[in-house]
């Protein structure tokens, strides 16, 4: 199977025809996984029971868009039955007896899970370094990372491996790895897609996401996984559009806003070069263009680390060796357990969040610190809504540089914390944003990033598939990939 | 600036337990943390509600019903360590003094 050049379309009529079966898609998908893996370490679990469920999608007959076709699901998504480790070792051995609804919802459609992806341990982290299970390579440079924390997705997506991927988003997590793969990826609105069954990093922040190498493979799957559910409060009532359906790349009369705080935060010139010539295309094709001024952006990084931390901390309190996942040996009394399952378990950047995230919570540091950081946060929602009031989008990179080496930045948090300056925005303010290949900078791929209104999801694909369509960037074959074969 | 003292006394809250060398690395490492997170403190909030969720739907209301999920032994399968179908842990009470 190549999926350089299929589409969830193309493969979709193959499976409607009887060109093609589900066990044969299925099986041509292992292949395809195997073939890379050794090279790219993408996958942490690949599903040995995906050809039993292909030929129950053969057996029932395919049916919607959906049905048949293999899916790669970040690993901090529980999958019943099929283990789900967060890439931590404190959940090495865990083996959900639930899905989260965003798999039901997989399911129902008859997609076939095809394995679980790699990321940065619990999604802490901008590069996949933190795995426990190993760093995952970039298919444009293997000497690089393939961005965090759905790297693992997002290398997958890029080098053919699958067709679509699922990752999770809570500075950042699906549209940097989405902009170093060169494919695009989409974070919907806080509130559009179910958390239920999603491992919690920062449930303020945290949102479901699509990452494909097409944008009408990621608008089709994101019309099955929306929607409210009575298991996530937060999950909202609105209507699921269908997304594929109303796909258009009309951009007349668009307004777009550019913050020239993007253009200030040490952005590489290359980036920009890429990010002024895809501006160039959106006016040609009746968008308007016009700057507009984020004066709180230079805090956004600062409000993020103090929110999302303080909120892991306390979502992972959870993670005490009792009920499941790692458990200390050797120990003598239940407050022993407790800190050696917790200290052996976790690692070092998790520890790290664990501790910044309780200091801004503890007795004298949370006026100073988390509740400063949640007042801030409101002044920046603020900045954000009032620019959506008078333009349709906002506009800018998705990352400051192209993806860097494995090794450069996992030994300075700061410098990797700065990384996400560019993509937090769109989660403070709980907005849907994604990322869409732009060109090339030195033979690296870069992303335009493309924020909308609250539930405006058609806007933001609408946008990207019009850039796509003009640039065609998905008949690139990364750098690294090509003489593999 | 974030002292070893307080680094130990976040840890004992965490339920962590560090060895000497990530003691000082997070000595340093949290400190530089800590001081870019000080610049929050030149925005100012006077009368900023802060945001603490997000969520379009302020309260949910539902029938208050009970509905069956999983069963006992399913629940009880990622237990590392079970007895007579209940959670196995080490005594609650420090038995050391005894010993």
């Amino acid at each position: 199977m190549d999926y350089m050049k299929e589409t969830i379309d193309s493969l979709h009529k193959k499976l409607s025809d009887k060109e093609l079966t589900a066990e044969e898609l299925t099986k041509q998908t292992l292949t395809e996984i195997n073939a890379k893996e050794d090279k790219l370490n993408t996958f942490i679990t690949v599903n040995d029971k995906a050809v039993d469920d292909a030929k129950k999608i053969d057996a029932d007959g395919i049916k919607g868009p959906l049905s048949g076709i293999p899916i790669a699901i970040k690993d901090n998504i529980v999958t019943n039955g099929i283990k789900t480790t967060a890439a931590s070792k404190i959940l090495y051995n865990f083996m959900p007896v639930y899905n989260a609804t965003v798999m039901d919802k997989l399911d129902k459609a008859g997609a076939i899970d095809i394995g679980k992806t790699n990321l940065d341990e619990f999604a802490m982290g901008s590069s996949t370094e933190t795995s426990h299970f190993g760093t995952s390579v970039n298919p444009w440079d293997f000497s690089r990372v393939p961005g965090g924390s759905s790297g693992g997705s997002a290398a997958a997506v890029a080098s053919g491996q699958v067709v679509a991927a699922l990752g999770t988003d809570t500075g950042g997590s699906i549209r940097q790895p989405a902009a170093f793969n060169g494919i695009f990826g989409i974070k919907p609105t806080y509130g559009r897609v179910s958390r239920w069954g999603v491992i919690a990093f920062a449930s303020s922040l945290d949102q479901v996401g699509v990452m494909t190498k097409r944008v009408e493979d990621s608008a089709s799957v994101l019309s099955v996984i929306a929607g409210h559910d009575d298991h996530d409060a937060t999950s909202s009532e609105k209507e699921v559009p269908d997304y594929r359906a109303n796909l258009n790349k009309d951009m007349t009369g668009v307004k777009i806003a550019v913050p020239k705080e993007f253009w200030q935060e040490g952005t590489h010139q290359d980036v920009l070069d890429n990010i002024n010539k895809a501006l160039e295309s959106y006016k040609k094709m009746g968008a308007t263009v016009e700057e507009v001024s984020l004066p709180t952006l230079k805090h956004a990084v600062e409000v993020y680390y103090v929110l999302a931390s303080s909120e892991a901390s306390s979502n992972l309190q959870r993670y005490d060796g009792v009920r499941y996942g790692y458990r200390a040996k050797d120990v003598k009394n239940i407050n022993d357990l407790f800190v050696n399952s917790r200290s052996e378990g976790f690692g070092s950047e998790v520890k790290r969040r664990i501790m910044l995230g309780t200091f801004a919570l503890s007795a004298g540091a949370y006026d100073a610190y988390f509740k400063k950081a949640a007042e801030v946060r409101t002044i920046f929602i603020k900045e954000m809504t009032n620019v959506l009031k008078d333009y349709d989008l906002i506009m800018g990179p998705s990352t400051t540089t192209p993806a860097f080496k494995i090794g450069e930045k996992v030994d300075d948090p700061l410098a990797m914390y700065m990384n996400d300056i560019l993509t937090i925005p769109a989660n403070l303010a709980g907005l849907p944003a994604a990322s869409v290949p732009a060109g090339l900078a030195e033979g690296l791929p870069v992303g335009l990033q493309i924020i909308g209104k609250p539930f405006a999801e058609q806007s933001v694909l609408n946008a990207a598939f019009a850039l796509q369509e003009e640039n065609k960037f998905y008949e690139q074959i990364p750098t690294a990939l090509k003489g593999e074969d | 600036m974030i002292s070893k003292d307080e680094i130990l006394h976040v840890a004992k809250l965490a339920n962590l337990k560090l060895q000497d060398d990530e003691v000082d690395d997070f000595v340093s490492q949290l400190g530089k943390i800590v001081n870019m997170e000080d610049n929050l403190a030149s925005v100012d909030t006077t009368g900023v509600e802060p945001t603490y969720n997000m969520g379009d739907t302020q309260t949910v209301f539902r029938e208050d019903k009970g509905i069956h999920t999983q069963t006992r032994e399913q629940m009880l399968e990622n237990v590392p360590e079970t007895d007579n179908n209940l959670i196995k842990v080490p005594t609650i009470v420090d038995k050391e003094d005894d010993e």
